[in-house]
């Protein structure tokens, strides 16, 4: 379990220059209703209060399940929404409500990766002119020309340059992504926005495109944010993961301590649901120890009217009347190492293990 | 599927308790192909399948998209359109030849003896219709029941599948139950009429994965209840060893390795199914290794490889006996345990042994 090499091990958070800061950060979006005439009847809290920092080269992952609000904040930081409270610091500058042409010089050192490989290329447009699309529009002007940086991108993200002048619809499903990331890589950005980048693939091309992922991530040194509900996938690719729940972070830290010494009850929750192949030794003996048994009850509450104190709490084993009072406080609780934050009340023990914990939590049986 | 070797010693990889395979198939599929013609011709979307489901039994069919796993059930359940579909070979049902059988005859089947359950509930449903109509429709038409009957029948089911307060909420409409709760509707509706077989068509790929650890616990609970034998059809492998009892791994419209859970994933015997499993992170992995993806991408169903359909992309094509050519002779499957490729069974497992089971741990 404890594989992790030194290279791979973060430095500690004090150590490295800040690229994007969050601090507060929140996104409302205002729910319309009532007839003849539609006022504003609501919100969805989206995004509730972040603070986090990207910095310079790392990835950051950040999970969650649908509706967490994880999408939300990657717009956010690539201002590609506005935020509704808090600030985003981006290298020691406010880009909170940073106008058109305050944001023009930085917009292209933040890209993004989407999700649809099929609904991100623009099908009439031939990949040299999608790739060379950002160049033209910020008016850079490569040594060679552009067409030669198109080939030079298309060679670094595993396609032929020959491909030049074919459509998007030649390409199939991971080609087609690596497309959308020669695209990011053409501005030579210093952050990438990478919203469920691998999601939409099949498995053997998903591997494909992690593995491009991580090669241009250490190779270049960009840092990226980068968003999936695949844990496995996330610890793969991130140096620093934050969990979310219900527009709020409830727990970050470097990957060791999310994946094997998770404290709070929800990553705990989300670690064990995920249904793996056990594999084994040549001898039979089972390649890695059982991992815990839990299970939630019911669904994510919704974002218009979430729980009062702990947003967690109504499907929490542990909740008790203190959580629905105070809301828990996102800090370095007992226990926890450097850069490694919890909120919760009553944290679990710091174990993923079937036999740190003897009885599985399981929900109870419904009424009729 | 039945398989005549005995289970494997050692610690059991699935959550599941072992059961011994039943005698009988209830479902036997012999040398299925469904062929769609379409503007650039022929799609060979299912060419040459054969499987077995015995009675209580889960067979877990794992492929990527476009590997026909989808389409085969469609074919069991007789959802093709006739005009534009062709199907050859044989799916037999208690002896009952499926492919040759009258619409009407498959009407009497579909919701009763054979039920599926789609990948997403929210187009599955009916917007118009409560949850209760729905789930009760197919117990009025094929059991006859009567209106206050079959209600009391979507209540009980309700229940069954874990929905709370389910005499309230069995008149509310889809759209007033979370993406979970509807899938368990959908649940409650395919085992309705207590089906013998049920087909899951990704039933999980839309949810969440808290989520689908709870469907995936009631599906098995409700199997161990009702003792049908279901049908997972699915991309993730670790879905697969969580529910089922056997394994049968599908490309490009065939079947490349079948066997028992434990036999398949822990000692896998085709190329593909090593990709497969090295193209996928693990929680625990060494994440300072990279994944063993697959080289290219899956073949043209227009047009696949005569051969083996996975030569292209396969590593180990040049070390197959000289006889052989992955690119001309069609390996076949072997009944019970077994890989379609060309590769000698000694040189598979000292090639596993030694040259991927390393990189997966």
């Amino acid at each position: 379990m404890t594989t992790e090499t030194a290279e791979t091990q973060p430095a500690p958070a004090g150590t490295r220059t800040p690229l994007m800061t969050a601090e507060g950060l929140t996104k409302y979006f205002p729910v319309r209703g009532g007839f003849p005439i539609k006022r504003t009847v609501g919100a969805v809290h989206a995004v509730d209060g972040l603070d986090f920092t990207v910095h310079e080269g790392e990835s950051f992952g950040l999970v969650g399940e649908s509706g967490c609000g994880k999408s939300t904040t990657g717009r956010l930081l690539a201002r590609l929404l506005e935020p509704s409270g808090g600030t985003l610091t981006y290298r020691d500058r406010d880009i909170t409500h940073a106008s058109r042409r305050e944001l023009a010089p930085i917009r292209s050192e933040i890209q993004m990766i989407f999700q649809d490989p099929y609904s991100s290329l623009n099908p009439r447009q031939t990949v040299g002119t999608i790739i060379g699309g950002p160049m033209e529009i910020n008016g850079i002007r490569p040594p060679g020309g552009r067409a030669a940086r198109v080939r030079e991108l298309l060679e670094t993200v595993g396609l032929n340059p020959e491909h030049y002048n074919r459509f998007p619809h030649e390409f199939s499903g991971g080609q087609r992504q690596r497309i959308g990331v020669a695209r990011a890589l053409a501005l030579e950005p210093r952050l990438i926005v990478a919203d469920e980048p691998v999601s939409a693939l099949d498995v053997s091309i998903q591997a494909q495109v992690v593995n491009l992922l991580r090669k241009v991530q250490e190779e270049l040194g960009i840092a990226f944010l980068f968003i999936a509900h695949d844990l496995a996938v996330v610890r793969h690719f991130s140096q620093r993961i934050a969990v979310m729940y219900l527009g709020k972070i409830v727990e970050v830290g470097d990957r060791e301590a999310i994946h094997q010494r998770p404290r709070h009850p929800y990553t705990h929750a989300l670690l064990s649901a995920v249904p793996e192949v056990a594999l084994e030794h040549p001898d039979g003996t089972p390649a890695e120890p059982p991992r815990e048994r839990i299970r939630l009850q019911g669904d994510v509450p919704s974002p218009t009217d979430p729980p009062s104190g702990c947003r967690f709490r109504t499907r929490c084993w542990k909740a008790q009347d203190l959580c629905a009072e105070q809301e828990p406080p996102l800090v370095r609780i007992e226990g926890n190492a450097e850069g490694h934050l919890t909120a919760c009340h009553f944290p679990e023990a710091g174990t993923t293990l079937a036999a740190d914990r003897p009885e599985p939590v399981l929900p109870a049986p419904v009424e009729p | 599927m039945t398989t005549t070797q005995p289970a494997a010693p050692g610690p059991e990889v699935t959550g599941r308790p072992a059961t011994e395979p039943a005698a009988e198939p209830f479902l036997s599929v012999r040398d299925l192909r469904v062929r769609f013609g379409t503007e650039d011709g022929v799609v060979k979307a299912v060419d040459g399948l054969s499987f077995d489901v015995a009675r209580g039994r889960t067979l877990g069919i794992v492929g990527e998209s476009g590997s026909g796993k989808s389409v085969a059930n469609q074919a069991i359940l007789g959802l093709h359109n006739p005009k534009a579909t062709d199907i050859t070979g044989q799916i037999l049902l208690e002896g009952e030849d499926l492919v040759t059988a009258r619409e009407r005859r498959m009407e009497q089947l579909r919701g009763n003896k054979i039920a599926i359950i789609f990948q997403d509930p929210l187009t599955s449903l009916s917007p118009y219709h409560t949850v209760g109509q729905q789930i009760a429709e197919p117990f009025r038409k094929h059991r006859g029941a009567g209106r206050r009957e079959a209600r009391e029948r979507a209540v009980e089911m309700l229940a069954k599948v874990g929905i709370p307060h389910p005499a309230r909420r069995v008149d509310d409409y889809p759209h007033q139950f979370s993406g979970g709760m509807r899938q368990r509707v959908m649940i409650a509706m395919a085992l309705v009429c207590d089906p013998d077989l049920l087909i899951a068509d990704e039933p999980t790929t839309a949810l969440d994965v808290t989520v689908q650890a709870q469907i995936l616990d009631l599906l098995l609970e409700l199997q161990q209840e009702f003792g049908s034998a279901i049908i997972m059809i699915t991309h993730d492998l670790g879905v697969v060893s969580r529910v089922s009892d056997d394994i049968l791994v599908m490309y490009a419209g065939r079947a490349v390795e079948r066997g028992t859970v434990h036999d398949v994933l822990s000692r896998p015997q085709h190329p593909y199914t090593w990709g497969l499993l090295g193209s996928m992170p693990r929680l625990g992995g060494d994440v300072g290794k990279e994944l063993v993806s697959i080289p290219g991408a899956p073949p043209s169903l227009l047009d696949p490889p005569s051969g083996c359909p996975f030569a292209p992309r396969c590593t180990f094509r040049d070390e197959v006996p000289d006889n052989l050519s992955c690119a001309d002779d069609r390996p076949a499957l072997p009944d019970g345990r077994g890989a379609a490729c060309h590769l000698t069974g000694e040189r598979r497992t000292v090639l596993f042994t030694e040259r991927i089971r390393p990189r997966l741990l």
